[in-house]
């Protein structure tokens, strides 16, 4: 902290000066425990609840009629689905990301907002793992894909990625539960001691295990937790690229590239990143939480937003490079055809989106801006839709047989599915932070110590 | 009153900070005590009390390391056994042990494994899930969680007698000074027969 | 408290259905149908049918309460179970092969017996399951079929099935029943006899059938002042008037390819088209064979309007409109010095005289083992021309010979239908009785068959289908189908084939036999009895039983193919010829013509409701479920038209309303009409789809005409085509190269980019599991073989029960057709080369589907098969995804038919695959079962040959070879050895099992340099 400050005595703090624990405490848990919700958080609430009663009505349908409500065909057997389930896998990705990686290098600014990220993990994995089941529109038969013994012995087909995918996507979901709830144990407990109302008590009691914050537990808790971080570390980097192997292992022109697994991971945290800006930024509007998320927090994820985005530049500078040093004249063909067939529209999109607009985040004009911040994040979120979109169904249109290619035609249950499952992430999102506090309660506070330490030190200092 | 309290069973003394440096600063004089029995409560972890109480290096790390390991075996394992020795099958003429394409899933259940043992191993270590705890009906001891820097000393402790330790505790300008009970059933078992007066 | 009276009242009516129910519940077989139709005259009954097809009653303002409806219902689905029930033929029908000592469930036996196109016979060979019709192959012993079949054969068998064929007799539309119609007929026999049938008229398809031929003859001699017409829309007449105008007899030409070594196809779809398809194809192919050695092939010069499949073999080709064939016909006669009566002003490009030329050069070249082949469609004076050219090269004996014609009945059907309008017009025509054929749909614009019908007092329609005509009877009688009853019938060579029930008449049907029996009188005689009565003693053979049974085994009667005659060429045929050629419109250059043509796959509409044949990609175009107005790329530029265009198209100020097809290679100026849509009853999968170009054909121009107008109105949808891009570009995959470059250097004669790079493989030892098994399966197919009939892809649908997935699902790209044909072009626009290639699963040796299937629902079986597991499948589409051929198709939706009657076809050794999971070619894998476990009883080895796919022992040309890759001594091996063999992306490393051979072209010399000015 210290050195932070004498290196760049020019940076806004992490936090604003003067917090008090009590008052702190208040704030958050106030978030919660206000009564009635404000209208706002109602009408989030609400319009998630809608999307998700659309998501119920095409899977319905979907399960009673198969996949061909969607406009799936041979040779685009993948598109919307698929899609949406890379992109929430990436989405995911953040939250781990913020959590885990700042955690370890120490990124004492990450404490405001990890909280919130883990959150919008969880629930993006949960809609991520439904796409996979969706997809087959029988999902009576997803467990085949389980390793379980049976009589028949038989056995998944280990070498397939979409085993890995099961396996990578289980894997990262517990692991993100885990680590979020393990975040959250003193905080529920700090929850328990403040509410008033009786069963809020009981249950925030349950919840918190017991915790009393007797130093020994402490000393595990502070190890079990940086663990959890070095695990989550590896394995956020491993889930995307399994995810981008999906396509790497295939023999299809535009997905047969040894660049996608880094290229993948780069593109989930841009994804990622913007999401959290996506739902920082109104909540800290919202809920008042200047204090805590401060104007640095929105620069630091601007900076990863930018070095992300160009590093998602790079996968399709090289994408585009090795299709053309290859030789192979179907991966120039698929790469021409990108640029100037008929999917050059999501194409340009996607470059304009996720490597351009990314680029005016240089510009401390456009980071203090928050309102133009957001509508980029926002645009970026598209950008990186577009990016997968191009890639599964760009690519199946104009495979190795001419006399097969077809364009992909979606029909209205496709893009009723995609806004489904954003209901689904909305309304848990809402519920989380109705009922869970939004921010980590004691790392702040000791963010707080540190502060008053540091306050006194500078005082003794100026003496 | 107060003798009253002393001659009930009591769980230990509970004391209450209003910084942490004085929570750390009581925690160091105990121990000088010759006190056993201490311990600290904080809403947030003070790494300074641990060294305080004295408290050695967990072992959590060497648990988890060790389950990851095995999980990452158990998982290569399983891809062997089904593949290449239980159904052996032509799958695009792909050699039956083909170990390239088993390291993802063997990575994956390896640091599945791991970070199940972390978080279970933490709380088993810490006695929890716990929801019923003497502490919890010390009044103002809810503020453990807020903003209360806390002190316990248990009854079980040898050095433990009244009213030295009260007066030691007192001593220290705690917040508050507070005899935690045994918990309510043990009063009422109390009243039935009370304990003879030493 | 209202409801009590009113359901009084319906117990009352309750009982005769719930009567009905019981009794069919008790009876079986043929006493069942009798049940019905002592039944049918019960009064309660005939409320419910008038209520069940209201079209047919006058109950139509009547409304239907709840407690009625659930009546019907109920007692439709007692009625419907009917549809379902198959009873053993009544007769006694010999097997084909060795007779087993019972049906054996699971071991299908083979029936011979013949199927008709335009009144011609194809040979056929019929697989039965438990005495249920499920396949049908071809007759090796027929000449019309030769072991092959087309794609009309294939089908048949699901039209037996159709569950939305004709059930039921009605009399003035209301239920009735055989015996009604009978008696009706013999109330009015005396006075019919009486007035010598005066005003009785026969309206037949074309008959080649002898019993029913001698069956009309003895009708008409009992009523001497009837008259018998016949109508065939799709029947060209050219071959017998050129001849009646060459020869002054009425004879019809047949063409031997297999002898002639240049073809010159006159508007001429020979290869594909019409009852004599599958020797011409046979014969053409068979001289073009090209193996390691070959020197030499025939060569096919093709001048056509339209572009069809024999135009994409050609070697040269040359886009012509119709009104410039008959004077390249007399262009050719010039050169060749036959005096074609017409003069010189023939409007011939430079470029088509030089093409001419070389044509009549090469003609020359090759007199006596060369063919002028003239289409059918032509009119006769090109025909005439043609025999004259032919007689002059001195062809005739060899490569074509003139028989006495195999159809009876005047040579003319057109005329012969005209002749029945006008007679209705002069109110001679009382009684009309008419034998399929639906002449209201498909009778000329110009007769208007319908309102005159109205003025005929007795109309009664003999149909398979109620159809459009039906509606227009007061008495409808159903039909047999051809393997429901006993017939005969003569191929496009005269000889005779017994016509054998497979089944007995799954609705109570006739044939035309028995329906003629009654006609003359003598109602209720058995089918067989009718066609024995007329064979007793024409068979040659001293025990007559001996014979007859002979005649059935062999599905063909020991020479009875008609003698070859050879009358002597008119001598004034010159002077005929210019009085025909006078009688030619003038085509100014900007005037649009217009070209009726029969449709590809659903004939003259007859096939419309046939399912596999209207989702069967059309060869050229690859349309489906629809035709359209195909023209030029240069007409439509000159038109400003483009696919998915509605013209209004105009002839003679009648209008219809067609979608544009742009098609390369069709002829400019021109635009060809394909006919047989545009229907409007005859059931849920035909009515709805194309439009009628009978709506605009006029008798005075029946295949082509000038002063045709399009005028673009609106855009349509899309149109259901199965392959949108044509060009492959770089890409290897239909190779075809010349013949003199397979001369010099077969290895490398097509140029493969791949073959320089080596082929790596991180793991050739691969899997290491089924090394050295006996069986191992490979394929090769002959590229420079495939004429692209598409009888494959329809053999494949019938034999692994691939399902139809309607119009809305292909226009998604989603047909679940196993095998599909290929088309690639290469050239220019207007006048590019064709080359198609049958696409089926490669079975690759190292398969991209098998390793990304994440539940092993695709792998290798011990024979090199890539296998399906249907219910380990959980429909991920991922094997699809990565699969380079795109051969796998998915159940998107749940696509297979429930119909219990038309799931009678469903072979019951392929499984009818669910919904949501992924299906493929199998290799027939149920056929090589069947063959190893014979050969297991047998104790031998499989023999080479002894497994034949569907798509192999369905195609006309042989293109297809299938067998034992393991076995060095098996075809497939040799042909994979083939210099000019190859696998499609071998350079993917996937070892496919199929391998092409090249196609090689045999251009006219100095054809190459000269090339259109257009």
């Amino acid at each position: 902290m210290k050195k932070l400050r004498q290196e760049h005595p020019a940076l806004p703090p992490v936090l604003e000066p003067n917090q008090d624990y009590g008052r702190l405490v208040d704030q958050v848990s106030g978030v919660i425990l206000r009564q009635p919700a404000p209208r706002f958080w109602w009408g989030g609430f609400l319009l998630g609840l809608s999307l998700l009663m659309i998501f119920m009505l095409s899977t319905l349908l979907l399960f009673g009629r198969g996949v061909g409500i969607w406009g799936l065909q041979v040779p685009v057997a993948w598109a919307f689905d698929i899609t949406n389930f890379v992109w929430w896998v990436g989405i995911g990705h953040a939250g781990t990301l913020i959590s885990a990686i700042l955690l370890l290098v120490k990124q004492d600014w990450r404490n405001s907002i990890n909280r919130l990220a883990e959150a919008m993990t969880v629930f993006a994995v949960t809609c991520a793992g439904l796409f996979p089941i969706l997809h087959l529109g029988r999902p009576q038969v997803a467990y085949f894909i389980l390793p379980y013994p049976n009589t028949m012995e038989l056995w998944p087909q280990f070498r397939s990625p979409l085993v890995w995918d099961v396996f990578a996507v289980t894997t990262y979901f517990t692991v993100s539960l885990v680590f979020w709830y393990v975040g959250m144990i003193p905080d529920l407990a700090t929850m328990r001691d403040r509410s008033r109302n009786r069963l809020a008590r009981r249950l925030y009691g349950v919840a918190a295990l017991g915790w009393r914050g007797a130093a020994r537990h402490w000393q595990r808790y502070r190890t079990a937790y940086l663990v959890l971080a070095a695990l989550a570390t590896p394995l956020v980097v491993s889930v995307h690229s399994i995810v981008g192997l999906d396509f790497a292992v295939s023999v299809v022109p535009g997905w047969h590239a040894t660049i996608f697994p880094p290229y993948f991971v780069a593109g989930a945290i841009l994804s990622g990143m913007a999401m959290v800006l996506t739902l920082a930024i109104p909540l800290r509007a919202a809920y008042g939480l200047h204090n805590m998320i401060t104007a640095r927090h929105i620069d630091f994820m601007c900076y990863l937003a930018i070095a992300t985005s160009l590093l998602v530049g790079y996968g399709y500078f090289s994408e585009a490079f090795f299709a053309w040093y290859s030789g192979s004249g179907y991966e120039r063909f698929m790469m021409a055809d990108r640029i100037m067939g008929d999917y050059a529209w999501a194409y340009w999109g996607l470059i304009l989106f996720n490597v351009l607009a990314p680029q005016t985040f240089w510009l401390a004009g456009v980071r203090r801006a928050l309102p133009l911040v957001w509508v980029i994040s926002l645009v970026i979120n598209v950008g990186m839709w577009l990016e997968r979109f191009v890639i599964i169904a760009g690519s199946l249109s104009r495979g190795y047989t001419p006399s097969i290619w077809l364009n992909f035609r979606p029909t209205i249950w496709d893009f009723a599915t995609m806004l489904g499952s954003m209901g689904i992430f909305i309304t848990g999102m809402f519920l989380f932070i109705r009922l869970l506090p939004l921010v980590t309660i004691h790392e702040v506070s000791e963010l707080v110590h540190h502060q008053k330490q540091l306050e006194g030190r500078l005082g003794e200092v100026a003496r | 009153m107060e003798q009253g309290l002393d001659n009930v069973r009591s769980w230990g003394l509970l004391a209450e900070f209003a910084e942490p440096e004085q929570l750390i600063a009581a925690v160091r004089r105990v121990r000088a005590e010759g006190y056993t029995q201490v311990e600290a409560y904080s809403p947030f972890s003070i790494v300074e009390v641990e060294p305080a109480l004295g408290l050695p290096p967990t072992r959590l790390r060497y648990a988890v390391a060790a389950a990851g390991f095995a999980g990452a075996g158990l998982g290569y394992f399983m891809q062997w056994f089904a593949l290449v020795y239980q159904y052996p099958l032509n799958i695009g003429d792909k050699p039956l042990h083909s170990w390239p394409a088993f390291l993802p899933i063997t990575f994956e259940v390896g640091i599945l494994f791991a970070a199940l043992t972390a978080a279970f191993g933490m709380l088993a270590r810490n006695g929890l899930p716990r929801v019923h705890h003497p502490l919890f009906a010390a009044p103002h001891f809810e503020r453990a969680t807020i903003d209360g820097f806390f002190l316990s000393i248990e009854a079980n402790d040898p050095r433990y007698k009244m009213p030295d330790t009260r007066t030691l505790l007192e001593s220290l300008g705690p917040r508050s000074l507070t005899l935690v009970r045994e918990e309510f059933e043990d009063v009422a078992h109390a009243t039935v027969a009370p304990e003879p007066r030493p | 408290m209202t409801d009590a009276p009113q359901s009084a009242h319906q117990t009352a009516t309750d009982d005769p259905v719930e009567a009905l129910r019981k009794r069919l519940g008790r009876l079986r077989g043929r006493e069942l149908w009798h049940a019905i139709e002592e039944l049918a005259e019960s009064p309660a009954l005939h409320r419910w049918f008038e209520e069940t097809f209201p079209r047919h009653s006058a109950a139509m303002a009547e409304a239907v309460n709840r407690r009625q409806f659930i009546q019907l219902a109920a007692a439709s689905l007692a009625l419907a179970g009917l549809g379902g029930c198959t009873s053993q033929p009544r007769e006694h029908i010999l097997p084909y092969v060795n007779q087993p000592e019972m049906v054996v469930p699971g071991h299908p036996r083979q029936y011979a017996t013949a199927l008709t196109l335009g009144g011609l016979a194809r040979g056929a060979l019929v697989e039965t399951h438990t005495e249920r019709p499920t396949k049908i192959e071809g007759n090796p012993l027929h000449p019309a079929s030769l072991g092959a079949t087309d794609l009309f054969m294939q089908a048949d068998v699901l039209s037996l099935y159709d569950p939305e064929r004709a059930t039921s007799y009605l009399r003035g539309g209301v239920l009735s029943s055989p015996d009604a119609f009978i008696s009706d007929y013999l109330r009015e026999w005396d006075a019919l006899r009486a007035n010598g049938g005066a005003g009785l008229r026969l309206l037949t398809g074309a008959i080649s059938s002898p019993t029913l031929t001698t069956q009309i003859q003895r009708w008409l001699d009992i009523f001497p002042a009837a008259r018998w017409h016949w109508h065939e829309p799709a029947h060209g007449t050219g071959g017998r008037l050129g001849a009646q105008l060459a020869f002054g007899r009425d004879l019809q030409p047949v063409f031997h390819t297999d002898a002639a070594e240049v073809i010159v196809a006159l508007d001429a779809d020979f290869l594909t088209h019409g009852p004599a398809m599958i020797p011409q194809a046979r014969g053409f192919i068979d001289r073009r064979r090209m193996r390691a050695g070959t020197t030499t092939m025939n060569r096919l010069h093709a001048i056509e309007s339209n572009y069809t499949a024999t135009g994409a073999m050609a070697d040269e080709r040359l886009p012509l409109r119709p009104a410039r064939i008959p004077a390249a016909a007399r262009y050719l006669a010039d050169r060749l010095g036959v005096a074609s009566g017409g003069g010189d002003d023939d409007g011939l490009t430079p470029f088509q005289r030089r093409w001419l030329d070389r044509a009549a050069a090469d003609l020359r070249a090759h007199a006596g083992r060369s063919l002028l082949l003239a289409g059918e469609y032509q009119p006769a004076a090109v025909h005439a021309l043609a025999y004259a050219i032919n007689q002059q090269l001195g062809n005739f004996g060899t490569t074509i010979t003139m028989i006495p014609p195999p159809l009876t009945g005047t040579p003319d059907p057109h005329a012969s239908l005209a002749e029945l309008a006008e007679a209705i017009d002069a109110g001679e025509v009382d009684t009309l009785i008419m034998l399929g054929g639906n002449p209201v749909y498909s009778a000329p614009a110009d007769l208007d068959l319908g309102n005159r019908l109205l003025k005929v007092r007795q109309r009664v329609y003999w149909s398979l289908y109620h159809d459009e005509t039906a509606s227009y009877a007061n008495w409808f009688l159903p039909a047999a189908h051809e393997l429901e009853g006993w017939s005969d019938a003569r191929a496009f060579d005269g000889s005779a084939t017994i016509v054998q029930p497979l089944i007995a008449p799954l609705y109570n049907g006739w044939t035309p036999h028995e329906l003629l029996a009654i006609l003359a009188g003598e109602p209720r005689v058995p089918g067989q009895e009718l066609i024995r009565r007329h064979w007793s003693g024409r068979l040659d053979g001293e025990d007559p039983e001996e014979a007859w049974r002979r005649a059935l085994h062999d599905g063909i009667i020991a020479n009875s193919a008609s003698h070859p005659e050879m009358p002597p060429m008119a001598t004034d045929l010159p002077r005929r010829l210019f009085e025909a050629w006078a009688r030619e419109q003038p085509a100014a250059p900007e005037t649009l013509e217009i070209i009726f043509r029969p449709d590809p796959t659903i004939w003259d509409g007859r096939y419309a409701n046939n399912g596999w044949l209207q989702e069967c990609p059309k060869p050229m175009t690859r349309l489906t479920w629809s035709n359209a107005a195909l023209i030029a790329p240069a007409t439509a530029d000159r038109l400003g038209l483009a696919n998915r265009d509605i013209v209004e198209l105009e002839l003679d100020g009648r209008v219809v309303e067609a979608p544009i097809w742009v098609l390369a290679g069709h002829a400019p100026d021109c635009v060809t009409v394909h006919l047989g849509y545009g229907r409007r009853l005859g059931g849920r999968v035909g009515a709805g789809h194309g439009f009628s170009a009978y709506e605009i054909r006029a008798t005075s121009n029946l295949w082509q005409a000038i002063g045709a107008r399009l005028r673009r109105i609106k855009t349509g949808p899309p149109l259901a085509a199965a392959q949108y891009q044509i060009q492959q570009g770089e890409r290897e995959f239909a190779l075809q190269g010349n013949l003199e470059n397979f001369r010099d250097d077969p290895e490398h004669f097509i140029h493969l980019h791949h073959a320089e790079e080596p082929v790596t493989d991180l793991y050739p030892e691969g899997a290491g599991l089924f090394k050295n098994e006996p069986l191992s399966w490979g394929m090769s197919i002959d590229l420079t073989a495939c004429v692209g009939c598409n009888a494959c892809v329809v053999a494949c649908v019938a034999e692994n029960n691939v399902p139809v997935v309607g119009e809305r699902e292909v226009v998604r790209g989603r047909e679940m057709h196993w095998l599909r044909i290929d088309h690639y072009i290469e050239g220019p626009a207007d006048h590019p080369a064709t080359i198609f290639q049958p696409m089926l699963c490669q079975h690759c040796e190292k398969a991209p589907c098998e390793y990304v299937c994440p539940v092993k629902a695709t792998v290798h079986d011990e024979m090199g098969l890539n296998v399906m597991v249907y219910n380990r499948c959980i429909g991920t589409r991922y094997c699809s995804n990565n699969c380079p051929y795109k051969v796998r198709r998915f159940n998107f939706l749940s696509y297979a038919n429930e119909n219990e009657t038309r799931a009678l076809q469903y072979n019951p050794d392929v499984t009818v695959r669910m919904r949501g999971v992924m299906e493929k070619c199998t290799f027939c894998i149920q056929r090589i079962s069947r063959a190893r476990i014979d050969a297991k009883n047998e104790g031998r080895p499989v023999r080479d040959g002894e497994v034949t796919t569907a798509c192999q022992s369905a195609c006309p040309t042989r293109a297809i070879e299938f067998g034992n890759l393991n076995d060095p001594e098996s075809r497939v091996v040799a042909l994979k050895q083939e210099p000019h063999a190859y696998g499609v992306l071998e350079e993917l490393n996937t070892f496919p099992r199929i391998s092409y051979l090249a196609r090689v072209r045999n251009p006219a010399p100095a054809a190459e340099e000269d090339v259109s000015p257009s």
